[in-house]
């Protein structure tokens, strides 16, 4: 039986649900889009009208049953060619969790959008084939989600159908991720045996496997860790507030308030701080809101610091605590995935926006590519188009940069083309982040 | 409800990775429970992200512009560009494309809105745009959903916007759910949804070139019933017709659609009186109204919870023309 219809006419945990981001990844043609078709299909979040049209798309195609993946998959070029180019983002929600899914794509020349889709994720969730085992591009797929920071993994053996339930094929797969995971360092991986087709142990327990009695994919999304993924490393290594400051509020009768959204750790009116990267150093005098002044702001919310001296802060300035500041710093190492088909090498300059600043950069060398089956750093002078390296970088304006590892947003930036001004490049601050 | 007590003695059912067996607690993960503080709920989380991104995209271009319809979408948008810059005033005019098939209570309410806040209002006319020449006349009662794109590109060429700060939410339509929060547009006006930027973290990176502009989409991760719960929260005023009242209507291709100096039974169709309201406000040639006895917010929460129809679905012609209808506005233009 499926689930009751959205809070069957009764609103679903009033106005204060928590939030889950995750990220479906792995190879092309292992389910991901049907996966999420059936999760919402099963949770009934699709609308009468919704499943009529890809019920009508379906059979246009010539397909025989109605192909859950046109769910996720909108645009037209991936209805024709039965793929996905770019993520899709869903909305889901149960009694008390909304989820905000980001539908992947797998193919190799897709990791930017990729990319862009487990940037923002508390958790990934992994479709494997059962048959074909543990593919080159999933690995990849979960290593730079694992460099990105995602460190709860949902891994589904999906066509366990196909493998009649074996388990042997799930134990194989069981067996392949415990081992990556744990030199991932992830937090916790969960490997479920599923049908994404049928739907079995998607939302509803099977019993074709009854060797099976872990959660279901459903199951392992509500009891995961929700609350932000920007603000659990921060939270984890305990460091301090920061506000990269967005815009400067004139409050009323003179003074001015700094607008930013809280990063790293709450801020508290009496709060010691320092303005980086001038370094001087005064004290949180009120916290404002459009709702008026708040004593505690919490990592997550958009607020303006109203500070006890009269300082020069501008937009790109970061106000942090004093607990363990970020450094300041106008050359440093970096892991980068490159995104742009000209080769990144020693000497080129670009653009780079980190938190709330824009900068001219320079290339100063290129110190290696990370290879996602070694897991190790390999000597090259250049990155081609969607590897993952390591380089040394000096800015124009020195910049309050904390190690990736610690705060997934001042830890982070993007590289823009001076002359096409693309984005091509995703940057985190110091060497890949991986535990071991 | 405390949430933070929730999380704390939620079950956690990660796989040992080590011991590849299913349903084993893993000591590692209690380490990610938040050790103070209240989480924020979901609305706190939209709010903060929305209110960032309006920041970042008034910083980092040079003439931005508010969309409005008049609709509850644009009107939570033009409420948290408001929250975003208070106490000052929205730093950018506020848009609005009239197709000239208005309801007339949403332009009284438009009007009162952006004199509450002390907004500039720019009013582009499709009708303006035909007496041009700029577009073709389909004649008095046809739709003009398709001929806005016309008149928004237009007018954005006009006044030199690089930023045109939109509504839209991904749950709508499937090809808005593949749309990034910052949607580049060359110099036609064009999106290309095969050539979109990568957009991480929070690192929305906002540059155009002269004749580009960028489409901004601080609702993108709302929903339909987000909207409506933050409508109640912030209690957002709106316009009359989204709740409960009489009104004479008729059944054409599916749709419930008001009887104006538009739309006139033809044929065998027949105008009856009904309790209506509408669950979005549109072209009034093309905009269905739903049955409904929905009178407060709450009942269209309650409403909205139950319904199996979605919103575009339920009440919108201009998106049944073919199966990707929204994909080929988006990529002429339009909102």
């Amino acid at each position: 039986m499926p689930s009751p219809p959205p809070g069957g006419g009764q609103e679903l945990g009033g106005d204060t649900m928590d939030l889950l981001r995750f990220a479906t990844i792995g190879s092309v043609d292992d389910g991901k889009s049907t996966l999420i078709g059936r999760l919402l299909f099963d949770t009934r979040q699709l609308f009468d009208d919704q499943v009529d049209a890809i019920s009508v798309a379906s059979e246009r195609r010539g397909l025989g049953e109605v192909d859950l993946s046109f769910v996720t998959d909108g645009l037209r070029a991936e209805r024709e060619q039965g793929i996905t180019i770019d993520v899709a983002y869903r909305y889901a929600a149960t009694p008390h969790r909304k989820f905000v899914i980001a539908d992947c794509p797998g193919h190799l020349q897709y990791t930017r959008n990729m990319a862009t889709g487990a940037s923002t994720a508390d958790l990934a969730l992994v479709l494997v084939d059962a048959g074909a085992g543990l593919r080159e591009q999933s690995r990849r797929h979960i290593c730079i989600s694992a460099l990105l920071g995602v460190d709860q993994l949902v891994v589904c053996a999906n066509k366990m159908d196909l493998m009649e339930w074996d388990k042997s094929a799930y134990q194989k797969i069981v067996d392949q991720m415990g081992a990556l995971a744990h030199t991932l360092g992830l937090a916790s991986c969960t490997v479920i045996p599923i049908s994404a087709l049928n739907g079995d142990n998607v939302v509803e327990r099977s019993d074709a496997a009854p060797w099976y009695d872990g959660p279901t994919v459903l199951d392992s999304l509500e009891s995961a860790q929700a609350g932000g993924w920007a603000s659990q490393h921060g939270l984890r290594q305990g460091n301090g507030g920061r506000l990269p400051v967005q815009w400067v509020l004139r409050q009323p009768g003179g003074g001015r308030s700094y607008a930013g959204m809280v990063n790293g750790g709450p801020f508290r009116t009496g709060d010691p701080v320092i303005v980086l990267p001038q370094g001087q150093y005064t004290t949180v005098r009120s916290i404002e809101t459009a709702d008026g002044p708040i004593p505690r702001a919490e990592v997550g919310l958009s607020i303006s610091l109203n500070l006890t001296d009269d300082i020069d802060i501008s937009r790109g300035d970061l106000i942090s605590s004093l607990e363990e500041p970020p450094t300041v710093t106008d050359n440093f190492e970096a892991t980068v995935c490159w995104f742009h088909d000209r080769p990144l090498r020693a000497g080129d300059r670009l653009k780079l926006k980190h938190t709330t600043r824009v900068t001219p950069v320079v290339v100063e060398s290129v110190e290696g590519i990370f290879d996602v089956n070694a897991l190790e750093l390999q000597v090259a002078s250049e990155l081609s188009e969607n590897d993952i390296g390591v380089v040394r970088l000096r800015t124009a304006t020195p910049l309050a940069l904390d190690t990736y590892k610690v705060d997934r947003i001042t830890g982070s930036f993007v590289l823009i083309d001076e002359i096409t001004i693309a984005t091509v490049a995703a940057g985190m601050v110091g060497p890949p982040r991986l535990q071991s | 409800m405390d949430t933070a007590a929730t999380l704390a003695s939620r079950p956690v059912v990660p796989a040992g990775p080590s011991s590849g067996r299913a349903g084993q607690p893993n000591a590692s993960v209690t380490a990610l429970v938040r050790p103070f503080g209240r989480p924020l709920g979901h609305l706190d989380l939209l709010e903060s992200l929305a209110i960032f991104i309006i920041r970042e995209v008034a910083a980092e271009s040079e003439r931005p512009v508010l969309l409005f319809s008049g609709g509850k979408d644009s009107a939570v948008l033009l409420h948290l560009a408001a929250k975003a810059f208070k106490p000052g005033k929205i730093p950018f005019p506020v848009l609005h494309v009239d197709t000239g098939h208005n309801f007339p209570e949403v332009l009284d309410y438009r009007d009162a809105q952006v004199e509450a806040l002390g907004a500039r209002l720019i009013v582009a006319k499709v009708q303006d745009s035909i007496d041009q020449g700029r577009v073709a006349d389909p004649g008095p009662v046809a739709s003009r959903n398709r001929l806005q794109t016309t008149t928004l590109l237009d007018a954005i060429n006009q006044h030199r916007f690089d930023a045109a700060f939109g509504g839209a939410r991904r749950d709508e339509d499937k090809a808005r759910a593949k749309e990034r929060v910052l949607s580049f547009r060359d110099s036609f006006g064009q999106w290309d949804p095969k050539r979109q930027r990568p957009e991480l973290w929070q690192l929305y990176q906002g540059s155009v070139r002269p004749g580009e502009h960028l489409r901004a989409f601080p609702l993108s991760d709302f929903t339909e019933l987000d909207v409506w719960q933050y409508i109640r929260r912030e209690q957002i005023a709106l316009p009359s017709i989204y709740f409960a009242h009489e009104r004479a209507v008729l059944a054409r291709d599916g749709l419930l659609l008001a009887v104006s100096e538009w739309v006139s039974p033809a044929g065998n169709e027949v105008v009856e009186n009904a309790t209506v309201r509408y669950r979005t406000v549109g072209d009034a040639t093309l905009t269905g109204a739903v049955r409904s006895e929905a009178a407060t917010i709450d009942d269209i929460i309650h409403e909205v919870s139950a319904s199996r129809i979605s919103e575009r679905g339920a009440t919108r012609g201009d998106d049944r023309f073919s199966e990707t209808a929204m994909e080929d506005r988006k990529r002429e233009g339009y909102f």
